[in-house]
């Protein structure tokens, strides 16, 4: 029972350690993926600062462009490098073996990140950056204990003092270009961009269901009378 | 009415092909119980979505690759760049757990009404072997999309298969084509996936039907219609399959059915997790463990037979003694027409001790199921080795509870309750 004790004693120190300093504790994140002016700000967001790192593989900008009502020109100009085809799969230029080096692991692919994790773990993951001069790039992730990533937005965000608890950011070591408020509904456009890109369809997906099922119910009361007609006879 | 007389098209195909007596046999002059209730029409159902995996299956493969590197990129692309490729796929995902819904209510409903009692032995027997082969079936399909959970989860049933004694390790290397998980255990899945194992089940359906169809269907009384016959030797309890289940009851059912099954689809697709998990949307990776590696849902009572076993018998490995127990609880399911030696076949008219059996071994079962999908805890441990003491007494009891109490009397006639 030696596995069994050890797995008592981690799940006992994450217990404790997790409630006591508000680690690993997801704040709920309220965003909208029919919410198409925050997808197209998430989008932004995502191509001046993630997208360095962090591909979106299985997915392609044409396909963005698309859902996100971005004319496909204005998408070439101003969220696309200049020599690539709009039909591409948003690979990385980034070799893996380069972002292990840099990083201690390679930045993962984020095309599916909203479905592994879900919603709530990205916006608190986002929202989760503080100060500690420990770590190689001189921050801390309050959800993501010791992860490899800086603080991509620390010129946005400026940088927390502290680990950000269950009100979010308290204090800021310095100030970034946007004020807390503008941060935090970035951050919510940038976890619903995610949430569209790991299923780009369910916005359709549900408005579709809708009229399956309006089809079903009418259905089910046409057949209902025709069973109620054939079974009259049988007693 | 003879084949002979009829002229036209149709007689001439009657002459050479038993098309109007085969439809006769098998629908319009099928005589179904009229006292069906909705345990019914899980059998219907089941064919509803056996046609709707091999239908979806024929489209998914269509796009789908079935290679270590390519697998799960495939996967994403019928998700994102084939039109309508979403719903293809979760029509097939949805199906694969909704079969397993429909199947275990279809083998509840012959539990309850006796429906395996003879002469419906081979019924139940072929039916026996559609679980057991939908079992892998399923299995096998769920290690096509390569996330992590395929890997892991083929990882750990598979590695069962090492508990054999002696060939154990070279029959795993076998199974796997490989010294672990790769590319080539993909490949032979995906072969045995879409063309061996449907091809075993079509018969097998085929064969489930057939052997009904020259006994007749139980009903929720238990009682032999065929006893009471009128004067063109039609039974009096009896009504043509079609139209009264077909178009009547039947298309009902379906429906009722269609609004589950679209209502996942379109708005749970992955149904909080349990029809399509979590971590099978990360690629596989052999390097990187998930942490709650478990099968999906519809395995979790046999798992959980199989992890309750976790102490050495005399000279028995735990590790074996869980397959063994988890195969012998495969296996009991087979003979259980010899187990039951009640003179009456449905529970309506069978003793208490039958009656409460019956609904304790439900939930010991649901309880099975579920902790076959949680984490080992030692309380979930002692849950699971009760609900398996549970299961296994069920049976093993039921030559003597069965034969040993006292009985109701069955009703010349089906009752309408």
């Amino acid at each position: 029972m030696n596995t069994m004790k050890r797995l008592i004693i981690i799940a006992l120190v994450a217990l404790v350690s997790g409630s006591a300093l508000g680690y690993g504790e997801v704040r709920p994140v309220d965003n909208d993926v029919r919410d198409i002016e925050s997808l197209q700000r998430g989008a932004q967001l995502y191509f001046e600062n993630c997208v360095g790192c962090h591909s979106l593989e299985y997915a392609r900008f044409n396909r963005v462009a698309r859902d996100l009502s971005i004319p496909e020109d204005l998408f070439e100009e101003y969220l696309l490098d200049a020599d690539r085809p709009i039909g591409d799969l948003m690979t990385i230029a980034m070799p893996e073996a380069l972002g292990a080096q840099f990083f201690g692991t390679t930045p993962p692919d984020l095309t599916l990140v909203a479905r592994v994790r879900g919603t709530d773990w990205i916006y608190t993951f986002l929202t989760g950056f503080y100060e500690d001069p420990i770590r190689p790039y001189g921050v801390n992730n309050a959800l993501y204990n010791n992860v490899g990533m800086p603080h991509a937005m620390v010129n946005q965000q400026g940088l927390c003092a502290e680990a950000p608890g269950a009100n979010g950011c308290e204090e800021l070591v310095y100030e970034g270009s946007m004020s807390p408020e503008e941060f935090d509904l970035a951050m919510v456009d940038l976890t619903n961009f995610l949430d569209y890109m790991g299923e780009p369809v369910q916005v359709q997906r549900q408005r579709i269901g809708w009229f399956v099922m309006a089809f079903l119910s009418v259905f089910l009361v046409f057949a209902w009378l025709l069973y109620r007609e054939l079974w009259k006879d049988v007693k | 009415m003879s084949n002979q007389d009829k002229d036209g098209l149709m007689g001439w195909i009657d002459a050479r092909l038993p098309v109007t007596r085969t439809i006769e046999k098998h629908v319009t002059k099928y005589y179904a119980p009229k006292n069906f209730n909705f345990f019914y029409v899980f059998g219907v159902l089941a064919m509803l979505v056996f046609v709707n995996q091999i239908v979806t299956g024929i489209w998914l493969t269509m796009k789908y690759v079935p290679s270590a590197e390519e697998a799960f990129r495939s996967v994403e692309y019928i998700m994102r760049d084939v039109e309508w490729g979403w719903l293809i796929r979760y029509m097939h995902s949805t199906g694969a757990s909704m079969f397993f819904v429909v199947i275990y209510l279809h083998m509840f409903r012959a539990l309850l009404y006796g429906s395996y009692q003879k002469p419906r032995e081979l019924v139940w027997i072929f039916g026996m072997l559609l679980y057991l082969l939908l079992m892998a079936e399923a299995f096998m399909g769920y290690v096509l999309p390569w996330g992590q959970m395929s890997y892991w989860g083929a990882q750990v049933i598979i590695s069962l298969f090492g508990a054999v004694p002696v060939i154990g390790e070279p029959l795993v290397e076998w199974i796997r084509g490989d010294y672990l998980i790769s590319g080539a255990t993909l490949n032979r899945f995906f072969a045995l996936h879409v063309i061996a194992l449907p091809l075993v089940l079509a018969l097998l359906v085929f064969l489930h039907i057939v052997a009904l169809h020259e006994v007749g269907s139980n009903n929720p009384d238990g009682i032999d219609i065929k006893k009471d016959l009128d004067e063109n030797g039609v039974p009096r309890d009896g009504i043509p399959f079609h139209p009264y289940y077909t178009i009547g009851k039947d298309l009902v059912g379906v429906i009722i059915f269609l609004m589950v099954f679209c209502g996942i689809i379109f708005f749970f697709p992955t149904a909080g997790g349990f029809f399509l998990e979590t971590a099978n949307f990360e690629p596989a990776d052999p390097l990187t463990t998930p942490e709650n590696i478990h099968p999906v849902w519809y395995f979790g009572a046999f798992y959980s037979i199989l992890r309750a076993m976790d102490f050495d018998l005399f000279f028995i490995e735990a590790k074996l003694l869980g397959v063994l127990t988890m195969g012998a609880a495969i296996a009991i399911l087979f003979v259980l027409p010899w187990l039951d030696r009640s003179p009456v076949r449905s529970w309506r008219y069978k003793g208490m001790i039958s009656r409460v059996s019956i609904v304790v071994f439900a939930v010991a079962f649901s309880i099975l199921t579920w902790l076959g999908i949680q984490p080992v805890t030692t309380l979930n441990t002692i849950l699971a080795q009760i609900c398996t003491a549970i299961y296994f007494a069920f049976f093993l009891g039921m030559p003597f509870y069965t034969r040993y109490e006292k009985t109701k009397p069955v009703p010349e006639r089906v009752t309408n309750r």
